[in-house]
């Protein structure tokens, strides 16, 4: 049997040195809802399980130069009732928000969402589309990293044995700017993303697109940034034609797979549609 | 493996208790505390039988260790009831047979609790949604969904 | 029989639940919530292979683990012979229980049970697990049924020649039986035919989907006595079942039915139970056995999946002229598909001269499938009902119209053998068509489907004690566990018979030792046939009570009648007598021959069919193929409602388990035979905001063989959603989808194929 150990610090400097100690055997608990999942499967086996909710600058929204920096363990519960990002980043939450069911709500964040690594995490492409930095703490001090270099395959991220993701940080917004996140599951709620599209754009005066981000989830073994999507939008007035030649940048992007929760014919297809839709909802919020 | 030493509050009441740093909050509540209202339906928080509110939030206990009730309050089934009186949602249910086999009962009151603690006037889509979590196979909801709104109604009428 | 009396003050009402206040403060013990001092914890290692011999099993290292009791394996148990028994509405037999319960010589699905333990925790339990070495030789597998019918399919069973074909097979195959139901000429009736549509249908594998997971605690003395603690939907079963699987006297086993947690038909056989007790047995300590999730998807009985195909003739008036069908259904691992019931179902509903109906049951390597509410019926009928909403949109007459020209009556041979009495189809048509929902607008991409469903019922033997307090309360005990809340109607049952407040009726759920034998919760036949002796047993009290107000008052007990509640004079000559109540002759009992009490034990016979028609609205998302259930109306012919509200419950979850069945459950495997999707997450059933409100409608046509009309209503309403489900997208997007579930990629392709 593995001996296994449970601790809280409450720094992350703390919590850096008992990951350091533990040499790649331990494990990071926010919300706990893949993690211990995992745990009960057997699919992992650590000697040592880091509790991270002690930790002030990993649970707390700040607002910063008009933008907020959110602690990776903030929960979805948490971040639902923020008004300002709520305001701001209505995607963002909206993606955070759609993960599990109420219960699942009261504990899954960001950090955990896109540390675990999954093609089909559903805040990720949101938090892509807006081009979130995160706060990455290591033996080494401190870095950033763009949340869209984070995932590089599926159950696999770019962060060095030792370190940990500390917050993100969602850049003030300029006017006329709404984002968007939508997903197909086959019933209402509690399904894993059959796909999922996040768009973040902004527009001028005239309804002309100056900036737009499109990402993709669960159609490739990581999230995809879609740039001949963005490229479609910016310049257009999001009319019919630049909708049509988004959803075949969405649909020619993807490379997913057949499993148990879609074919490739179907998440293709859909991906496109996905786009399509949430861009109109994230031109109406642009638009005020 | 050492056993962890935790010291927390459960439904009102100071307690202590020993687990395993694996053990989840649910099997302490059932297996080292004897408070077997909260039922593990699936172990993988897709189900909700297992929900409680884990300082102030609905959560499945299934997916919380033991070991995180720390200085944490925690609210099961058995502490819904006041002495002798039930909640009214308890009641509610009771008398618009939002119950049969029972099993997914003490989850779904725990779960209303919390939304109308939150959401005294629902709608009857924002019960659904935020009922989500928590299956039932027996009544198709139909009578968990109008007790509900009908207690949450009720509820606002006593504070009017 | 007596006939349904007008005035009735507790039949029709929805009095609280007996068991209610326990179930919403958690106090209610379901099967995983005992313990013992001294429990130790069971676990079972199941296979990982869908089909593999065993070579060898190890135990050794698992048994030297410290804090482990017990291991066992198959060797633990008496071989058995092949008997076949009934149970349910299916049959059981015996060496394939065995076999199904612990491994022996080959595992036959992924998860099938080869060895346990029992040990002092969970984590030693997992331990022991880990150091049991199994030797398998992996073997071809076959899942699909008419993959599972190819020649050169792999067997399952050496010894399986298929019965029902004359003469018997010498080679060996998947085909356990043929089943044939055939009356007139169906070849002559399509010769009159104007229109005839044939189709074929596939359905996926579903699972009852119960919340609670199966739980047993047992416990063995030394002197061959045992205590067993189970969530089952008959007790008596499990006793008899574990009584033969360990060899014991059934007297000596004592089990004692907790509140279950759901069972649909999946909780009337044994999984743990055995395997607990013998773990008991072997180690001298209380055994506690529950199963994961996990273990529950791969490892408990979830129904067939089928290959089915209906052809149906009618002429241009709309009278159906003859009926064939031909139905695959998957067995699992062990013969026993519902396919008979299946068989019978198809048409039933409808007064056909010529039917001809060809069954089969399949082993495939999957677990053994277990009863599932009005088993084998909703696959059939899903067939039938869908090719009748083809013949009544080709020939423009209105659904229920087609129905209501065809509907079996009173008097009309049911093709599977009996002549129908008394029954309701007709008003549940008409109900439907009278209903709001029927005639309310429709939008863009919207469409309504109407199905209906037909069920026997079953009745079966049943006891009931009926025990008068000294204080006039009642308790009431019978052998049927609660699963619809038949508590209640029993108590309502008990209080109308006698005339008293429901509120002074206890009923209990009594275990083996405490009551006759009473056949499992089931065949919705509780309230029909529990309730018959219960009511037998209510009108022996209220004699005795008579008799005793006669001794009190020292008269003739021909000059005392019983009425509302309380023993009164016949008349004015009978002497001036004050009335006495229950209470007050209950007090006097001792004085007056002893206790009160009553003991009814019957076969109930003489159950009523129940039949329901279904009105659903669907959305579809062109875009995505999603399906949304908009509406949803469930009208069904119940007899007589006990308890109304628990009729409208029952009604609302068969219809909710039926538009799953409809929409997004299945069973996926992967290439080697390993079930993909064994969770509620990837296993999907629907969510509360999944559904609309179900409306219910109870028409009620007394059955006349019970004293207040009882049809049974537990099973008929998840048999027509499918079908009303698949017709509804028909008539919203005009695509006739065949197979089940009518998931968003399914619905998808059909549109994009233009099908």
């Amino acid at each position: 049997m593995n001996a296994l150990t449970y601790e809280s610090p409450d720094s992350v400097d703390e919590a850096v040195k008992l990951l350091a100690a533990a040499d790649g055997n331990a494990k990071l608990l926010a919300g706990g809802t893949d993690l211990l999942v995992q745990l009960r499967m057997g699919m992992i086996t650590p000697s040592l399980i880091i509790d991270v909710k002690k930790i002030s600058e990993t649970t707390v929204v700040k607002e910063v130069n008009g933008g907020y920096r959110v602690g990776a363990a903030v929960s979805g519960a948490v971040l639902g009732e923020h008004e300002g990002m709520k305001s701001a980043w209505p995607g963002v939450v909206e993606a955070l928000e759609l993960i599990g069911s109420t219960q699942i709500q009261g504990r899954a964040s960001m950090g955990g969402n896109l540390c675990n690594g999954s093609p089909a995490a559903d805040a990720v492409p949101a938090m892509i589309a807006a081009d979130a930095i995160c706060t990455i703490a290591g033996p080494n001090g401190r870095r950033e990293a763009r949340v869209e270099d984070i995932v590089i395959g599926p159950g696999v991220t770019s962060l060095e044995t030792g370190e940990m993701v500390v917050d993100f940080l969602f850049p003030a917004r300029p006017a006329r700017s709404g984002d968007a996140y939508l997903r197909f599951i086959p019933r209402t709620e509690m399904d894993i993303a059959v796909v999922g599209a996040g768009v973040s754009l902004t527009l001028d005066e005239a309804g002309v697109c100056t900036a737009a981000r499109l990402a993709l989830g669960a159609v490739a073994a990581t999230q995809l940034v879609v740039e001949d999507g963005a490229a479609a939008l910016i310049g257009s007035t999001l009319d019919d034609a630049a909708m049509a030649k988004l959803d075949a940048a969405a649909r020619a992007a993807c490379r997913p797979i057949d499993d148990k929760r879609g074919t490739i014919e179907y998440r293709t297809k859909v991906a496109g549609v996905l786009a399509r839709r949430a861009t109109k909802i994230a031109q109406q919020r642009a638009e005020g | 493996m050492a056993k962890i030493h935790v010291t927390t509050t459960i439904n009102g009441e100071p307690t202590e208790f020993l687990c395993e740093p694996q053990q989840t909050l649910l099997d302490v509540l059932r297996d080292e505390l004897r408070l077997t209202g909260s039922k593990e339906g699936c172990g993988t928080g897709d189900c909700g039988a297992c929900s409680v509110i884990l300082d102030g939030r609905l959560v499945c206990s299934c997916l919380a260790l033991g070991a995180e009730a720390e200085g944490q309050e925690v609210e099961t089934i058995e502490g819904m009831a006041d002495g002798d009186n039930f909640h009214p949602l308890q009641q509610k249910f009771l008398e618009g047979a939002a119950l049969q086999c029972g099993i997914c009962t003490p989850g779904f009151l725990i779960a209303a609790k919390s939304l109308l603690e939150r959401n005294p006037d629902p709608s009857e889509t924002e019960v659904r949604y935020w009922l989500a979590g928590n299956l039932c196979r027996c009544t198709g909801y139909d009578k968990i969904i109008r007790a509900v709104l009908e207690c949450a109604a009720d509820m606002r009428g006593n504070q009017a | 029989m007596t006939s349904v009396t007008t005035e009735l003050k507790w039949v029709g009402k929805s009095p609280i639940r007996p068991d209610g206040a326990d179930k919403v403060t958690g106090r209610a013990k379901f099967g995983a919530d005992l313990m013992l001092p001294g429990m130790l914890v069971g676990k079972v290692l199941r296979s990982p292979h869908a089909h593999a011999a065993i070579k060898s099993i190890d135990t050794t290292k698992a048994e030297a683990l410290p804090g482990v009791k017990a291991v066992m394996t198959a060797a633990d148990i008496e071989p058995m012979s092949s008997e076949w028994v009934p149970a349910g509405e299916l049959q059981l037999n015996y060496r394939d229980l065995s076999n199904n319960i612990m491994a022996s010589g080959k595992v036959l699905y992924d998860g099938h049970a080869v060895a346990a333990v029992a040990a002092t925790s969970a984590a030693i339990a997992d331990a022991a697990l880990q150091l049991i070495v199994v030797d398998y030789e992996v073997l071809p597998h076959v899942i699909d049924v008419e993959e599972a019918m190819e020649p050169d399919a792999p067997i399952l069973h050496d010894d399986m020649f298929t019965q029902g074909v004359t003469p018997t097979p010498d080679k060996p195959s998947n085909v356990f039986k043929e089943v044939d139901i055939a009356v007139g000429d169906v070849d002559a009736g399509f010769a009159k035919a104007d229109l005839i549509i044939e189709r074929s249908f596939k359905t996926a594998p579903v699972h009852q989907g119960y919340l609670e997971p199966h739980a047993a605690v047992a416990s063995f003395a030394e002197d061959g006595q045992a205590e067993l603690w189970c969530c089952t939907q008959g007790h008596f079963s499990v006793r008899a079942y574990c009584a033969k699987l360990l060899g014991m006297d059934i007297s000596d086993l004592r089990v004692t039915a907790s509140e279950i947690g759901g069972g649909f038909g999946g909780k009337t056989t044994v999984y743990l139970e055995p395997v607990a007790l013998l773990l008991s047995r072997k180690s001298g300590r209380p055994v506690r056995a529950v199963m994961t999730r996990e273990d529950v998807f791969r490892a408990s009985g979830p129904t067939s999946g089928a290959a089915t195909w209906v052809k149906v003739g009618v002429t241009k008036d709309g009278k159906i002229v003859a009926g064939q069908a031909v139905l695959k259904y998957q067995a699992g691992a062990f013969a026993g598909s519902p396919i008979q019931p299946g068989c019978m179902c198809a048409f039933a509903p409808y007064d056909i001269e010529n039917v001809k109906v060809k069954g089969y049951d399949v082993v495939t390597n999957r677990p053994k499938v277990a009863a599932y509410r009005a088993p084998g019926a909703p696959i059939s009928e899903h067939a039938v009902e869908s090719v009748l909403d083809e013949i009544s949109k080709k020939l423009g007459i209105d659904p229920l119209e087609l129905r209501e020209r065809n509907a079996a009556k009173e008097g009309t041979n049911a093709a599977y053998g009996p002549k129908f009495g008394v029954i309701g189809f007709a008003d549940t048509l008409a109900a439907a068509k009278a209903h709001p929902h029927y005639s309310a607008p429709l939008g863009p991409n919207q469409g309504r489907g109407v199905a209906s469903g037909f069920w026997f019922n079953i009745g079966g033997e049943s006891c009931a004690t009926l025990n008068v307090a000294e204080d006039g309360t009642l308790v009431l005990a019978t052998g049927s566990p609660d699963i619809g809340g038949s508590r209640a109607s029993m108590a309502i049952m008990a209080a109308e018979t006698i005339g008293m407040d429901v509120a002074d009726v206890r009923t209990i759920v009594a275990d083996t030792a405490s009551i006759g034998y009473t056949f499992l919760t089931g065949g919705s036949r509780v309230t029909f046939a529990t309730g018959m002796a219960v009511i037998e047993a209510s009108k022996q009290v209220t004699e005795t009570l008579r008799e005793r107000a006669a001794k009190i008052w020292d008269i003739s007990v021909d000059a005392v009648v019983w009425e509302d509640g309380h023993a009164k004079p016949a008349g004015a000559n009978a002497g001036e007598f004050e009335p006495l109540s229950l209470g007050e002759i209950a007090a006097q009992a001792g004085k007056t021959g002893g206790p009160i009490s009553a003991n009814v034990a019957l076969n109930a016979e003489g159950a009523g069919p129940g039949f329901g028609t279904h009105i659903c609205d669907v959305e579809v998302d062109r875009e995505t193929g999603a399906v949304k259930v908009l509406r949803y109306t469930a009208v069904q012919d119940c007899g007589k409602a006990i308890h109304k509200a628990y009729v409208e419950g029952q009604i609302q979850g068969g219809a909710a388990q039926g538009i799953g069945w409809a929409l997004n459950e299945e069973y996926i495997y992967n290439k080697e035979g390993r079930l993909d999707n064994a969770g509620f997450l990837d296993y999907r059933i629907p969510v509360a905001s999944d559904l609309p409100m179900i409306d219910t409608v109870i028409v009620e046509v007394a059955n006349p063989n019970h004293p207040y009309g009882v049809r049974g209503v537990g099973e008929v309403p998840i048999i027509p959603p499918m079908a009303a489900v698949a017709n509804a997208i028909d008539s919203a997007i005009g695509i006739r989808m065949t197979e089940l579930p009518m998931s968003p990629p399914k619905v998808l392709a059909a549109l994009d194929n233009g099908s």
